[in-house]
């Protein structure tokens, strides 16, 4: 193992420079350097979203799409320009297929809720995988339950890959919906989409892709994918938290019912009936989250600028050697070995609970997940109640994985 | 590494790994199921009562080492007291485990002092009564608790 390998990787991407970038990354924690590797549950914040954040507030607050005065005008500009950039960001082919959400799991929900009703009767199917969160699993019982409808599973393999054959074999006619994660939030395992997508449009079924874990590693390419909808959130790819974007087919989105009633969503309203606004604003009731389209913004902006296919090469090298460092500690069991990953090392060591790793780690600086991950059937899958996760994001380097590497060791001195 | 010794005490570690009274307890007629939902730590409590007093407790799960530790000294401790007892300790254990003991509670808490530790660590306060709070439901005669 290379000790003190040098922080500008073998990419040429420049770890440090980017780091400066995020203030909260320059403290201490517990006296040692904070070495955050908590990315898959939220990344960090670079200054230029923070202070996109309170310019708005500072100079253009205003409520979006119903003033005529200067400050509305404005807002709205902006946070239209922002739709704009999500569209650029995930390749749609045009910004009315990007609804403004709160996350990942408010636009599944969506999905389930509206295109779900609309579509999926008694006796139907939704197909899903074993490495779903529980956000991909929980909205699809409530519908399958509501319409009498059954949802299945399709298995992964013990390397955390999904079994393609069976996944092709549980579907067929009644199979309304598949929805599927790009990049696994537990194991890292990233799913051949367009293969997927492939297989179950020819079968008939929309495809539905949580990118949440993907977003911050892969270029997403909607239309390159083929899929019909597509779930981020905005906290994962350096943006506030509390927003996300739903990307679906103009075609499917214009059949769809309205999730919620309110403002903005409306064309015009009496007791006796209501027309619902054109795509996207039929998705978006209310007063929208401004500021945290304006902070979603800047953050598609820092990763375009920084370039997503530079960030991604940068961490597959921090992540690879953070999976040989990992791997070479007596008793570490890697959970999720499958050949195409992204982000995420997710182990085991020896009879140690996840959550005692956590502490210890925590008491060095080193920031990680422990517990079940939301998917708690993957890890019933490995017959284990919980792992510690690493999961990196752009500003992590390879002298982390060696300090998170000896924090590893000092577990094993406590339990020797 | 001596503050991580203040919470992770030789006496804890030496339970976590042979935990006592770690078995189903079939004569049992109180039994609950204890969950934490934020880390999927698991236990069982089997309590046999004769009247008042509590006569044999035994616990089976799974959970970390803070958990599982507190489970085994939490049995030996209450076995032969009453259950009002056992209620008092668990307020005392409560207390001392949150950074609010008091100098009585504390002296009759015994070998559980070393729990000490815990209260700067409150994330973990959760997994050190998840024992405790399922003795609660058993004694209470509920099925299951959760730490929530």
């Amino acid at each position: 193992m290379s000790i003190g390998a040098k922080s500008v990787s073998g990419t040429g991407f420049d770890v440090e420079r980017a780091r400066a970038d995020f203030p909260i990354l320059q403290q201490k924690v517990h006296g040692k350097p904070l070495v955050y590797l908590d990315n898959a549950a939220t990344t960090q914040k670079p200054r230029a979203v923070i202070d996109a954040i309170s310019r708005y507030y500072e100079g253009t607050n205003s409520n979006v799409h119903r003033g005529v005065h200067y400050l509305s005008e404005l807002a709205t500009a902006e946070y239209e320009s922002v739709r704009e950039a999500a569209r650029r960001f995930v390749n749609a082919a045009d910004h009315k297929e990007i609804i403004f959400v709160r996350g990942t799991t408010e636009a599944i929900n969506l999905v389930a809720q509206s295109y779900g009703r609309a579509h999926v009767g008694a006796g139907d199917e939704i197909l899903i995988t074993e490495m779903e969160h529980h956000s991909n699993i929980v909205p699809w019982q409530i519908l399958c339950k509501e319409r009498g409808a059954t949802l299945r599973v399709a298995p992964i393999d013990d390397s955390g890959e999904l079994d393609l054959e069976k996944f092709s074999a549980l579907l067929g006619p009644k199979t309304k919906l598949v929805a599927v994660t790009h990049v696994s939030n537990a194991l890292g395992t990233i799913n051949p989409i367009r293969k997927i997508v492939e297989i179950a449009h020819s079968a008939g079924a929309p495809v539905l892709v949580d990118g949440a874990q993907a977003a911050p590693h892969l270029k997403v390419d909607v239309q390159g994918l083929g899929c019909d909808f597509y779930a981020l959130s905005g906290h994962k790819i350096y943006g506030p938290t509390g927003i996300g974007i739903l990307y679906g087919k103009t075609a499917l989105l214009e059949k769809m019912p309205p999730y919620q009633g309110g403002g903005d969503m409306i064309m015009s309203v009496t007791f006796e009936k209501t027309v619902y606004n054109r795509l996207p604003y039929k998705f978006e009731a209310g007063t929208p989250d401004i500021a945290g389209v304006i902070g979603l913004g800047a953050a598609l902006n820092y990763l375009t600028h920084l370039g997503i296919e530079q960030i991604g090469a940068h961490e597959h090298e921090v992540v690879r050697y953070a999976t040989d460092a990992v791997s070479a500690i007596p008793s570490v069991r890697v959970i999720g070995t499958a050949k195409e990953k992204a982000g995420v090392v997710s182990f085991t060591l020896g009879d140690v609970h996840p959550h005692d790793i956590g502490t210890i780690l925590d008491r060095e600086g080193v920031a990680i997940r422990t517990g079940h991950h939301c998917s708690q059937p993957v890890m019933q899958h490995f017959g284990i109640e919980a792992t510690a996760r690493a999961s990196f994001a752009l500003y992590n380097t390879k002298e982390e994985v060696d300090a998170l590497a000896r924090a590893i060791e000092k577990v094993r001195e406590v339990f020797a | 590494m001596s503050e991580l010794r203040d919470l992770y005490q030789d006496v804890i570690l030496e339970h976590s790994k042979a935990p006592r009274n770690y078995r189903v307890l079939p004569a049992a007629n109180h039994k609950a199921e204890g969950f934490n939902p934020l880390c999927g730590d698991r236990f069982t409590v089997y309590v046999t009562t004769d009247g008042d007093a509590i006569k044999d407790i035994s616990f089976q799960g799974s959970g970390c080492a803070i958990s599982k530790a507190s489970a085994s000294m939490m049995t030996q401790i209450v076995k032969g007291k009453s259950t009002a007892e056992a209620e008092k300790l668990f307020d005392s254990f409560h207390k001392l485990v949150t950074g609010h003991a008091s100098a009585n509670g504390e002296a009759e808490l015994g070998k559980l002092a070393v729990f000490s530790g815990v209260s700067e660590y409150p994330a973990r306060v959760k997994c050190a009564t998840l024992a405790w709070h399922t003795l609660h439901a058993a004694l209470e005669g509920k099925q299951e608790t959760t730490t929530e």
